[in-house]
């Protein structure tokens, strides 16, 4: 599945978007995050504070208890500032 | 009953936006709407008693379209609307520059009023865009409000 990043979380990965293909044992966006996290110091960064990430699934804002399976984008971002 | 019509337009563009030209757009040849309210939003010169000396603007391409085209079709089946134009700019912007307009029609001035200020509150804690303040002591990135939320949560029906 494509990930994407946006804004600090970007920058903390240190990539805008890669392609990942985790283990079947992650489930969730939680677990996702956490599987994410235990690959590399960037990604421990970037996700240090889990509840403070934003999550979206095809376009589509999810809750970090969201199933994966099927997913074709995910992206993980900080809360939103726009308007 | 006459057959309202109600175009949505959604635009995400790094060009800046004619006030005048967009609400002629809206309601051009048509006599059924009484009332355009427009808001726009524009880069302040301070923040906190902080000079900003830009401010950049990025967004997610597709999820932001579909995100404010989700909230547009809410407030046109929550309000009588005959006409709703969004249109956000992305790009560094210096302040007094325009970032954001919302322009919502309708036959009266309460559906259009409410249905700006709807569109406002959810555009800015659920459409996907994150701003970055540059100043003297530097550049970061703007912290979402949580007055913000509560400003999006009194439209949550129950």
């Amino acid at each position: 599945m494509k990930v994407k990043y946006f804004a600090w979380v970007r920058e903390r990965v240190g990539k805008a978007e890669e392609t990942i293909e985790p283990p079947a044992t992650v489930r969730t966006v939680e677990d996702l995050i956490a599987w994410l996290s235990g690959q590399s110091e960037a990604y421990a960064y970037a996700f240090e504070k889990p509840k403070v990430i934003r999550a979206a699934i095809d376009h589509a804002h999810v809750k970090s208890d969201a199933a994966i399976a099927g997913a074709r984008e995910i992206a993980f971002f900080p809360p939103m500032t726009g308007g | 009953m006459p057959v309202t019509t109600c175009p949505v337009t959604i635009r995400i563009q790094q060009d800046d936006f004619d006030i005048a030209r967009e609400i002629a757009v809206l309601t051009g040849n048509r006599t059924d709407i009484g009332a355009v309210v427009s808001f726009s939003g524009i880069c302040r010169g301070d923040e906190d008693s902080a000079k900003i000396a830009a401010l950049s603007l990025e967004h997610y391409p597709g999820m932001a379209e579909e995100e404010i085209r989700r909230h547009a079709d809410e407030a046109t089946s929550r309000w009588p609307l005959n006409g709703v134009t969004v249109i956000h700019r992305v790009g560094r912007f210096m302040p007094g520059q325009n970032i954001v307009l919302v322009l919502t029609a309708s036959q009266h001035r309460q559906a259009a009023f409410q249905a700006a200020e709807f569109l406002m509150d959810y555009l800015k804690t659920n459409a996907p865009f994150w701003k970055k303040e540059e100043s003297a002591t530097g550049t970061g990135w703007v912290e979402a409000q949580a007055r913000d939320d509560e400003a999006a949560a009194r439209w949550t029906r129950s």
